[in-house]
């Protein structure tokens, strides 16, 4: 349920603007990889090109190859509603659809691809997914209320929920605890632990410390400046990036000194 | 240290914030003023007719049965308008807001705003001159191979100026009202609902269809009832159109009449009780319109635990 993503010379444009540059990475199957950086370095529109997301804004485009177990996501003849469905995504500000219930959310995306599915099935994988994303002791007395009445922390695990439902290969989460405060963080930081042992997880986030707990592996992003390409300065595990870097800017940057 | 107390205030602001509080209370007051005014018009004059005996009234049966087939005929006009112009109008606010390209939207949308700015004689006009003389060959084609259904029942009229011709007029007049409003719903859609649907696989018919309409619904709602208040109400490009006469079932010969078109029609020469009566069956549409919009209401806030405004 897991498969690992090799991302070879990609360049991401929006329209002339060259945003992203030359980023070469491997990202490990049942692991966690989180990406570091200044703002406006380019880190989550690299995260969205790794499920065409990126594509939403008009005109962006990437050059390279971005490969899922071998197989180009921008290869020819290749559906971003497919690659979508097996890349699951989780937002910086939670995001239930607000006109449906716990329950609906939950299955909007299985609905999607399967239509037929038994009453026992979808309650099942409803209860399932929500375990999964430790929500189903707080919500399951109020599965047909709507989505848009829990907390934000809440919101954010159910947005998880939804996107474990499909059982994606892959999960990439831009900033998920960026609006949460700190108890919801770390129960999103203790899911986050639990998702790697079945899938490969991929955080974008600007809390240094949560880099360091959650992440097997750490990217460091930047820029030269305003109006340059970000690019990617160095990758490796985590206590490596953390404790030795062996750039001069990741240990300006994780030491605090700038950023 | 200075002596600035909690007790003063800065005056100017606060004289402000009492004007304006005082002229949205004289707003609203107003409206209801107008509303009431107009209301016990209706009611003070229409009820010599309502009171009257019945060979006094047109027709001679007294004034429910004059009233009911017209009232009929409003309804079905705006009903025919309504199913005509409501797919058409959300199509196209889909198509401009979510599928047409940036620069193609804009136009688009401005053409159709311009379809609201033609006063309605000149749509009663092109029915009564264009329209009808060029749908006539198909409400024959309907009258031979559907007439079995009552309201294709044929010999369809020869000039074509039928209460469906009148629909399909209002439906063109409703659709920019319709198509505007939705467009705008339709690009208020939280860009955050939709990048959630797509993210989970949807194509963009199905991110329209988990996030966009379900987001739009009260708005479309709204929309659809300005537009059908605008269909019931509509008098002149009904008047031009319709060939009127007595209720018919059939939709393609000449019959049916609508309240409105049967005031202005009549309201000229009219005189004594007769405008009474017709005072009266502004009344009948005046409450047909104000049940329609409260239905319309309780449709929005029956599921307003789940419209996303909270």
């Amino acid at each position: 349920m897991s498969k690992r993503i090799d991302v070879k010379d990609l360049n991401v444009y929006y329209s002339k603007f060259l945003a992203v540059e030359d980023v070469n990475i491997s990202i490990e199957p049942k692991s966690v990889t989180a990406f570091i950086g200044p703002s406006g370095c380019g880190k989550s529109t690299f995260l969205r090109t790794l499920n065409r997301m990126h594509e939403v804004i008009p005109g962006a485009r990437v050059e390279g190859e971005v490969l899922l177990d071998g197989d180009n996501l921008y290869g020819p003849g290749v559906d971003p509603v497919t690659v979508r469905s097996q890349i699951g995504m989780v937002f910086q500000r939670p995001n239930p659809f607000p006109t449906m219930s716990i329950r609906d959310n939950v299955l909007a995306g299985v609905k999607l691809n399967n239509r037929k599915m038994s009453k026992g099935e979808a309650d099942a994988l409803v209860e399932r997914s929500l375990r999964g994303a430790n929500l189903w002791n707080e919500v399951k007395d109020r599965l047909a209320k709507p989505g848009s009445g829990l907390s934000g922390g809440q919101q954010q695990r159910l947005c998880i929920a939804r996107a474990i439902a499909v059982e994606p290969q892959v999960i990439l989460m831009d900033e998920p605890c960026s609006a949460l405060d700190p108890i919801s963080t770390l129960a999103i930081e203790d899911l986050i632990n639990e998702l790697k042992d079945d899938y490969t997880v991929v955080i974008v986030t600007h809390n240094m410390q949560q880099a360091a707990r959650v992440s097997n592996k750490t990217a460091f992003f930047n820029i030269a400046g305003t109006g340059k390409p970000g690019r990617l300065i160095e990758y490796g595990d985590t206590h490596t990036i953390f404790s030795n870097p062996s750039v001069k800017a990741t240990e300006d940057y994780v030491s605090g000194r700038f950023g | 240290m200075t002596t600035t107390s909690l007790t003063t205030s800065r005056g100017a602001g606060r004289a402000g914030d009492k004007v304006f509080s005082a002229a949205t209370l004289a707003a609203g007051c107003l409206i209801l003023a107008v509303l009431f005014g107009v209301a016990l018009f209706l009611v003070i004059q229409a009820f010599p007719a309502l009171v009257a005996s019945p060979d006094k009234i047109q027709g001679g049966e007294g004034f429910f049965a004059y009233i009911w087939p017209i009232v009929i005929g409003t309804l079905i006009a705006a009903v025919i308008a309504l199913v005509i112009a409501t797919p058409v109008a959300i199509g196209v606010a889909l198509f401009i807001s979510h599928f047409a390209p940036r620069r193609l939207a804009s136009g688009l949308g401005y053409v159709i705003d311009l379809l609201a700015a033609i006063p309605s004689v000149v749509y009663g006009a092109w029915g009564a001159a264009f329209l009808a003389k060029e749908i006539s060959p198909a409400y024959n084609w309907l009258a031979n191979n559907l007439g079995w259904l009552p309201i294709f029942q044929g010999p369809a009229s020869a000039t074509g100026k039928t209460i469906l011709t009148a629909g399909i007029v209002l439906s063109v007049m409703i659709l920019p009202i319709i198509t505007s409003l939705t467009r705008e719903i339709f690009l208020q859609t939280p860009k955050l609902h939709e990048e959630a649907a797509l993210a989970l696989g949807a194509t963009r018919w199905e991110m329209i269809k988990m996030a966009v309409l379900p987001f739009g619904r009260p708005g479309i709602v709204s929309a659809v009832m300005l537009g059908l208040g605008r269909a019931l109400g509509e008098t002149m490009a009904v008047a031009l159109v319709l060939s009127s006469g007595a209720l018919t079932a059939s939709l393609i010969q000449s019959g049916n009449q609508t309240i409105a078109a049967e005031i202005a029609l009549n309201f000229p020469e009219a005189g004594g009780l007769k405008v009474n009566t017709l005072i009266a069956a502004g009344l009948v549409l005046f409450v047909i319109t104000l049940g329609v919009n409260m239905i319309a209401r309780w449709v929005i806030t029956r599921h307003k635990e789940f419209s996303g405004a909270n």
